[in-house]
C-alpha cells in the first residue's frame, strides 16, 4: 500500500466516523499509558468510538500526523475535527467540556479522570483496527 | 538537551506576551502552562499548535515529551 493511500484510507476514516481515536494499541490492550487514559475517559462517558491501532506501520502515524498538524499519539477526532491529544482530552474531561463536545450521553465530570488501564475491557464499538495495518 | 529556562525563552519569544511556566527534573520531558492573549477565541487544538511549532522537529527527539496546558489570562 502506497503512502497516499494510507492517507486516504486514515481522511475517509476521520470522515466516516463521527468519534475516532488514534492510539497506539486497541481499546482493550492500549499499548501507552497516554492512549490507555484516553480510552477511559471515553469509556467513562460511554460514548461510541471507533479506534485505529497506529502501531501496525509506521506509515500510519506519518501520514496522520500530515494530516492533523498534530506530532503525538492519541488523536481524538469528532465530526471530522482534532479535538486534541492526551492532555486536552484530559482538560476537557475533568471540567466538563468532553461529553458535551462529543455529545456523549454522559456528561460527567468535573472529576479527575480516570488513570486508564482496568477500564478498558469494553471492546471497540467499531472494529476497524485492523483496516489500515 | 535544553533546559527549562531555555524552553521558557523560547515560547515567551516566539509568543509575544505569552508568560510561560516549565518544570522539568530530566530536561526530557517538560510541564508547561502557557497564559496568553493571543490564544484568546482559539480552539485549544489551536493554542497547543502555536506552542508546539515553536518546538516544531524536537519533538520526540530532544523534547521528548511536552505536557502543555494553555490558558487565556483572566
Amino acid at each position: 500500500m502506497s503512502d497516499n493511500e494510507i492517507r486516504t484510507l486514515i481522511a475517509q476514516a476521520i470522515e466516516e466516523n463521527d468519534t475516532i481515536l488514534f492510539m497506539k494499541g486497541s481499546p482493550d490492550a492500549p499499548a501507552c499509558g497516554f492512549s490507555a487514559r484516553t480510552v477511559a475517559m471515553l469509556q467513562q462517558l460511554e460514548t461510541p468510538f471507533a479506534a485505529v491501532d497506529i502501531l501496525p506501520d509506521p506509515r500510519i502515524r506519518q501520514e496522520l500526523s500530515a494530516i492533523s498538524s498534530w506530532p503525538t499519539i492519541p488523536q481524538l477526532f469528532h465530526k471530522g475535527e482534532l479535538v486534541g491529544g492526551c492532555d486536552i482530552v484530559t482538560e476537557m474531561y475533568e471540567n466538563g467540556e468532553l461529553g458535551e463536545a462529543l455529545g456523549a450521553p454522559k456528561q460527567a465530570g468535573p472529576e479527575a479522570a480516570p488513570a486508564g488501564a482496568a477500564g478498558a475491557q469494553q471492546a471497540a464499538p467499531l472494529g476497524i483496527e485492523n483496516r489500515l495495518s | 538537551m535544553p533546559s527549562a529556562d531555555e524552553v521558557k525563552s523560547r515560547i515567551e519569544t516566539g509568543i509575544p506576551g505569552a508568560a510561560a511556566e516549565v518544570q522539568t527534573y530530566d530536561e526530557v520531558h517538560f510541564d508547561v502552562v502557557v497564559r496568553a492573549d493571543a490564544f484568546q477565541g482559539l480552539s485549544r487544538v489551536k493554542q497547543h499548535r502555536l506552542v508546539m511549532d515553536i518546538f516544531a522537529g524536537e519533538l520526540g527527539g530532544a523534547i521528548h515529551a511536552l505536557a502543555l496546558k494553555t490558558e487565556v489570562p483572566t
